[in-house]
């Protein structure tokens, strides 16, 4: 049982990873105003541009810097035509998701054809092993990019509320003509926030193909980008709660998986559905009590 | 030597010229009013000042150095400070947050150190009641206007632009806020104040610049003029002032009877709590209160649009179905909604929006008659003067004439009682004039009007009897031939109405009491 147990709570983190680091790029973009749809085909570009680079440098971190890059350019082409010359947030953001993942595909398709199995790496990220062979070693025993994660809530979550930065930030989703008068470059705040957003969209992308499957396939992503953008919401824009958000999903997603694999006598598709369908109950109730960034969706124009 | 002075200042946008060629002065310690109509280009010339907007011509000193004003950033640098009319703060941010925006100093936040710093400038210039660390959202409109002001101290401003600060204040706050502008000159800050407010002008300035599209027809040092001056330089013209109707010629026979309605919001506020009143036939009766307060809500039940928990609505004794707008249209009921830009379907014609209320009577089976649309139209434009043709989108025509095709559209079928919200909000004098006359009209020939508003003087010119809402509540009723501004602003603050003396006592007042926010 604890055994059980602890392969469940292993697999949670692991899981979560790719949401979470792609959930707070998100929360910090929300935070600026701006709904960045772009998230899901930035996340299926980024985890394919890693691997590539990855495979061709031999050099996993290149591919990380190639993933994070992939994040950066995308956030700046999102705030291009959302900030700088207005356009609307949900147009721009599912453009942006479907040229990725277009380009992605299409890429995909040139390098590698019809090959029937997905090229892998031949060595991806490995777990870091701690305290393996006792109870908690399958627990703790997890990939660099998931102490990563882990370690950028507490971080993120002071940057919103402890600094220069986060206050700024926070005032230019809330108000930005308030935030222009204080004499904030209401522009470069959000382009700002689409930079670092976007690095974190990248990762969370790279986290599947360099880390976990060490492989790249078509469904890599799967829906794991608009996972973060409900998680985002669940967790009320806010950092930790946004934690709270990926683990919840993680942890359904790592029990349905344990259960497949017990042989529950249910149909695989309804466990598949599980982590889902409890999600979107999961965001009903909290999306009720949801405060939403005041700007969010709001491009920026001074009058006159 | 003047501290500012802008130099023939020129502004268009479009076609609409906003500021032709003018010069304003602005001497040390001086309280200068920059007085006009709505329109008239002051809150151009003033965002200009403050780097909102580039001029297209002119020029601006300060100190006699000529500046150039790209951003905010460089007018705060230069030492201005600006107070629009809509609050630059972030509701969801404390008033110390909000007051170091952009001026934290360092990259990192000393909540407790930058609380302190607030609270020290607040003391320095004698700032009490403001809590640095309380939310702004959580605030009073009064105490949200001082915590602007706050901010512009903080970021040591000369210069102190106030745009329209009297607009959302009840005449207690705006009294207090009149002795804060006079201390602030005592410390040597020079403060501009727009206002088309004439009493507000004589009251506190030393110096008046009276713009009329877009120019400056006249300067005067306070002292020298009057407010009939003032007022004639304003609007071109002499204006006729509308009569007030004291004596009670008001039936005894009742138009509108409203008795205990409650309402409560999603979380439980409540809104409304047991609102009972009576218009009688040939009455106005006025709703005075401080914004958010229940009026709206009032409002929007009144015109069917809001179903109350509890309550019941009678129009000449027959009760209406609640929330039901086709009912109260069918009992005519006119309606003057407080956002006239949701009363007309802006890509709708003129003539569509004008028989929007009575399809039934222009089309058979389903068919509409636009023939009959478009002559009933061409009435009402003559006789209501509304400045577009038929076929004119909505959205085209100015505040005014939108105004105007709500007010025909309300007042054309000969309405048993009127519901009019916010009917001058926004208008020039003229516009505001021609609103006035036309309810004058409608108590004339009988109808029961029920006339929310935050002017006032319109709420005493115009009713028979004024009740002030507070938190839901009618709190006073009052006689409109012996209220008086003040017993009002007391109700609408708070305070409570001693029926036997007929005095009003004011209760104290914590922080957000007098916002009538939910608490």
């Amino acid at each position: 049982m604890i055994e059980f147990i602890a392969t469940v709570l292993g697999a949670t983190l692991r899981i979560s990873t790719p949401i979470l680091l792609s959930g707070l790029g998100e929360t910090l973009i929300e935070r600026a105003g701006i709904l960045n749809l772009g998230i899901e085909g930035t996340m299926l570009l980024a985890a394919f541009n890693g691997f590539v680079v990855a495979q061709t440098t031999g050099s996993l971190f290149a591919g990380l810097a190639a993933a994070m890059l992939t994040g950066v350019v995308l956030g700046l082409l999102m705030g291009f035509l959302t900030v700088t010359l207005g356009l609307n947030q949900h147009v721009s953001g599912l453009g942006i998701t479907l040229l990725a993942s277009g380009l992605a595909l299409f890429s995909f398709r040139l390098l590698y054809g019809g090959a029937s199995t997905p090229p892998s790496l031949p060595e991806s990220f490995r777990v870091i092993p701690i305290l393996s062979g006792t109870p908690l070693g399958p627990v703790l025993s997890q990939y660099g990019l998931t102490y990563l994660a882990l370690l950028l809530v507490p971080v993120l979550s002071l940057a919103i509320t402890r600094t220069t930065f986060g206050l700024r930030l926070r005032a230019v989703g809330e108000n930005p003509e308030a935030a222009d008068m204080a004499g904030i470059n209401v522009y470069r705040m959000r382009y700002l926030a689409l930079i670092i957003g976007g690095a974190l969209i990248g990762l969370g992308g790279a986290f599947l193909s360099l880390a976990q499957l060490g492989a790249f396939t078509h469904g890599i992503i799967s829906g794991r980008g608009w996972v973060a953008i409900a998680i985002v919401i669940f967790g009320n824009w806010q950092p930790v709660k946004v934690l709270a958000g990926a683990l919840l999903f993680g942890g359904l997603q790592a029990l349905q998986l344990r259960l497949q694999a017990e042989g529950v006598p249910l149909p695989y598709e309804a466990l598949l559905a599980l982590p889902y369908i409890l999600t979107i109950i999961a965001l009903a109730i909290a999306g009720r009590n949801a405060s939403y960034p005041a700007a969010l969706l709001k491009p920026y124009r001074r009058e006159g | 030597m003047p501290v500012l002075e802008m130099q023939g200042i020129t502004k268009r946008f479009g076609p609409l010229l906003a500021n032709d060629q003018i010069d304003l002065t602005v001497e040390p310690n001086e309280i200068h009013a920059l007085l006009g109509e709505n329109g008239a280009g002051k809150t151009t010339l003033m965002k200009i000042l403050y780097g909102l907007y580039q001029p297209d011509a002119g020029s601006i000193l300060i100190d006699n150095r000529p500046v150039r004003f790209r951003s905010p950033a460089s007018a705060i640098a230069h030492g201005i400070g600006y107070v629009s009319q809509h609050f630059s703060l972030v509701p969801t941010l404390t008033v110390a947050e909000n007051i170091v925006l952009g001026y934290e100093g360092r990259s990192l936040l000393q909540r407790r150190e930058m609380e302190q710093i607030v609270h020290e400038t607040a003391q320095r210039f004698g700032f009490n009641n403001i809590p640095p660390d309380a939310l702004v959202r959580d605030l009073s409109v009064g105490q949200q206007q001082r915590v602007e002001i706050l901010k512009a101290l903080y970021r040591d401003c000369r210069v102190l632009i106030l745009d329209e600060p009297t607009a959302v204040l009840t005449p207690q706050d705006a009294a207090n806020l009149f002795e804060t502008l006079l201390d602030l000159r005592a410390r040597h800050l020079s403060v501009i104040m727009i206002t088309h407010k004439l009493e507000e002008v004589m009251a506190i300035s030393q110096q008046v610049t009276v713009l009329r599209h877009g120019r400056v027809v006249g300067r005067r040092r306070t002292s020298e003029t009057n407010p009939t001056d003032l007022a004639n330089l304003m609007v071109g013209r002499s204006t006729a002032a509308v009569t007030r109707k004291a004596n009670h010629q008001a039936s005894t026979a009742s138009a509108l009877n409203v008795r205990d309605l409650w309402l409560q919001d999603r979380r439980g506020v409540a809104l409304l709590r047991g609102v009972s009143l009576t218009v009688n036939q040939g009455e106005i009766v006025g709703v005075a209160g401080v914004a958010g307060n229940g009026q709206s809500e009032l409002v929007g039940v009144l015109s069917g649009m809001i179903a109350p928990d509890r309550g019941t609505v009678e129009v000449r004794g027959n009760a209406l179905k609640l929330g039901d707008p086709r009912a109260f249209n069918r009992a005519r009921v006119g309606r003057i909604p407080e956002d006239r830009l949701k009363g007309v379907v802006s890509d709708l014609t003129v003539a569509q929006n004008l028989a929007l209320e009575q399809m039934e009577d222009f089309s058979r089976a389903g068919h509409v008659d636009y023939k009959r649309i478009e002559q009933h139209a061409e009435r009402l434009i003559r006789e209501f003067q509304i400045k577009a043709r038929p076929g004119d989108r909505a959205r085209t025509l100015s505040g005014g004439n939108i105004q105007k095709i709500i007010l025909a559209r309300a007042l054309a079928r000969d309405p048993v009682v009127v519901i009019a919200a916010q009917p001058t909000r926004g208008l020039d004098i003229g516009a505001t004039e021609y609103v006035h006359q036309k309810l004058l009209e409608q108590k004339e020939r009988g109808a029961g009007v029920l006339l929310v508003s935050e002017d006032l003087d319109e709420l005493l010119m115009l009713s028979d009897r004024i009740v002030v809402m507070f938190k839901g509540e009618i709190t006073g009723r009052l006689d409109a031939t012996t209220a008086t501004p003040e017993t009002i602003g007391l109700l609408m603050a708070g305070g409570q109405q001693d029926r036997q003396a007929n005095a009003i006592s004011a209760q104290p007042l914590s922080g957000r009491d007098h916002a009538g926010l939910p608490t």
